[in-house]
């Protein structure tokens, strides 16, 4: 194996031979930085807040500590987060895969009137909107401000996955529909029994998208979510992470200013290694669905 | 069938397609009831009841009194936010941070998908690119909590050259802060669309290109480029497109209280002037503002990419 890299390597003339380890370089390069950092933090994760504040890393182990952990997993709002993520992406990918599946479905079917008409109107939200105030008054105005509806119906229907899904429904050989429309089944029978079965791989790329859009967004439930009980995980993190105010009871046994904001700077290394750990688990599941998300994903990239 | 009904149509007069349509609707009204309608009410209700919300941007609007009951007042909040000496310096945050962003971050994909793409074991390209995605699918308050720590004045970099900055709060570190982590992020997932478009060159005409003796630089040119051409197009477009819609939830996330002379830009103002200040009539003129120029440079690119693409836009 090894050999056989080796040679073809060496098929390239000269000149070709130093772009290529230009190229490899700034490649290795780049693949560093993102790793260097992640080893950073979950090695930072582990030390003493004083040493880490005023040494850095080190691998002196006697400096080790699991206080950071320690503190976050016996603090209840960071659990209260992980439930309400999970609550919210699981009923958001659930409800806004249906809906846009149902929709794509009509507008994929050559003989649908009214194609045109409703491709118009999708389309046309993909680049004007009435904006952040309007949407808020309309949320407000509806009863739905702190309540889950607020972050599970408005952004239900995709129109992008709407459209992927459509592409993929048309790519579906025509006699599937055919002999289903000889044998009598409506279109029902046809969507549910027949299309759907073979689409799975294009579903569970849209489920991927959405699961992970909302697991990881936080502008909707800053602004429509009020009470903490509701709070999903990126705002507990953001209390933490970005404004430095961290949960009630996780630093304020701590003597003195200086003490406290060191503890509070250590929690965010464990923080961010305790929020990753679900992603990390499920990340090899999602590639899988790579190749079938290069448009979506190119699109929300 | 359907071709059949449509020859149909086309001979008929304007009366009896409507009857067509009709008897279709009737006959097909699952298509509309069931599959069409969930994503019909949504459409309507929250794409464009708030358009026609944008009503307010010419109004002083009273919550209490609602849209109907509050004073109109023309151009006024236009007028405020045209003359007051931050607005300038408001839309210069959000154009530079785009246009920069787009400048360096827009070729960097399509260089890793060259590089990716002379990987010659694909088992070492699989994992390389797996670590290449894996920033994609962090969370954007997760990014710059990372950013932050390791940018704090005790942090990673800092050490590293036994310094002392606090660039969170330096106004002339946030663009690059900004760029840089989206790179970090993004870079990689973007560059999987080249990479898809790359893998379809014809490995045909590469291989007779490699036989005429053409060297890699020859090799982009003639084969290479070619094949991802109208992708970069496209995505170029979009990223132009987008350029006013620049993100509100990075920006936001990264703002430090000092860091606010470059890192204020139109979102992040609306949000405050509309929701923390309760500006609403103001906060929503000045997100149609941002619309407005949204809308002319996506057209305008997208003429200019017809005309430079024999008449192929999007």
């Amino acid at each position: 194996m090894e050999k056989k890299k080796k040679s073809e390597f060496s098929k390239y003339p000269a000149e070709d031979k130093t772009i290529l380890i230009i190229g490899y370089v700034l490649l290795g390069l780049f693949i560093l930085a993102i790793i260097l950092p992640m080893i950073y933090i979950i090695l930072a994760s582990f030390i003493d807040p004083v040493t880490l504040q005023n040494k850095g890393l080190t691998f002196d182990f006697s400096k080790w500590t699991l206080t950071a952990y320690e503190r976050i997993m016996s603090n209840k709002q960071i659990w209260v987060g992980f439930r309400n993520a999970l609550i919210y992406s699981v009923l958001f990918t659930i409800i806004s895969v249906v809906i846009t599946l149902l929709a794509a479905y009509p507008m994929s079917r050559p003989d649908f009137k009214g194609k045109g008409f409703f491709n118009t109107l999708f389309v046309i939200t993909m680049f004007f909107g009435g904006g952040l105030i309007p949407t808020y008054l309309l949320i407000s105005n509806l009863g739905m401000l702190d309540t889950i509806w607020a972050i599970l119906i408005p952004g239900a229907f995709s129109v992008w996955n709407m459209i992927i899904a459509r592409t993929y429904y048309m790519g579906i050989p025509n006699d599937l529909q055919e002999a289903a429309e000889i044998d009598g089944a409506d279109e029902m029978v046809y969507f549910f029994k027949i299309l759907l079965p073979v689409c799975t791989p294009i579903i569970a790329t849209i489920a991927m998208w959405q699961f992970v859009g909302m697991w990881n967004s936080y502008f909707d439930a800053m602004i429509y979510l009020n009470s903490a009980s509701k709070q999903p995980l990126q705002l507990v993190l953001r209390s933490i992470l970005i404004q430095n105010q961290p949960e009630p009871g996780m630093v304020s046994d701590m003597q003195s200013t200086a003490e406290r904001a060191q503890l509070a700077e250590l929690l965010k290394y464990a923080t961010i290694i305790i929020s990753s750990i679900p992603l990390m688990i499920l990340y090899p599941f999602f590639q899988k669905y790579f190749d079938n998300g290069i448009m979506a994903g190119a699109i929300k990239g | 069938m359907g071709q059949v009904s449509g020859e149909n149509v086309s001979k008929n007069t304007g009366a009896s397609k409507l009857h067509n349509t009709l008897v279709y609707m009737k006959q097909h009204w699952q298509l509309y009831l069931i599959f069409m309608l969930p994503a019909f009410v949504l459409t309507i209700v929250f794409r464009y009841l708030p358009m026609g919300g944008v009503l307010i941007a010419f109004m002083e609007y009273n919550p209490i009194r609602g849209i109907l009951g509050s004073q109109w007042v023309g151009f006024d909040h236009f007028a405020r936010f045209l003359s007051s000496p931050d607005f300038m310096r408001y839309l210069m945050n959000t154009l530079k941070l785009s246009v920069f962003g787009l400048l360096w971050g827009f070729p960097i994909p399509i260089l890793l998908a060259f590089l990716l793409n002379r990987i010659l074991s694909s088992k070492t390209k699989q994992k390389i690119q797996l670590v290449l995605y894996m920033p994609n699918f962090i969370s954007v308050i997760v990014l710059c909590g990372i950013v932050r720590i390791l940018l704090s004045p005790t942090g990673m970099i800092n050490s590293l050259f036994r310094t002392n900055i606090n660039f969170m709060t330096m106004p002339s570190a946030f663009r690059t802060i900004y760029i840089a982590s989206g790179i970090w992020q993004g870079a990689g997932w973007a560059s999987i669309i080249y990479t898809a478009a790359l893998s379809n060159a014809s490995k045909e005409l590469k291989e007779a290109a490699v036989i005429d003796g053409a060297n890699i630089i020859q090799q982009i040119k003639a084969v290479e480029w070619p094949a991802i051409k109208d992708t970069v197009l496209i995505q170029f477009i979009m990223s132009v497109g987008n350029i006013m819609s620049i993100g509100f939830e990075k920006a936001y996330a990264l703002q430090t209280d000092l860091n606010l002379g470059t890192s204020e830009i139109i979102s992040t103002y609306v949000y405050k002037k509309g929701l923390l200040d309760g500006d609403y009539g103001f906060s929503t003129a000045v997100g149609l503002f941002n619309t407005v120029i949204n809308v002319i440079l996506l057209i305008s690119m997208n003429k200019i990419v017809q005309r430079l693409n024999e008449g192929k836009g999007i």
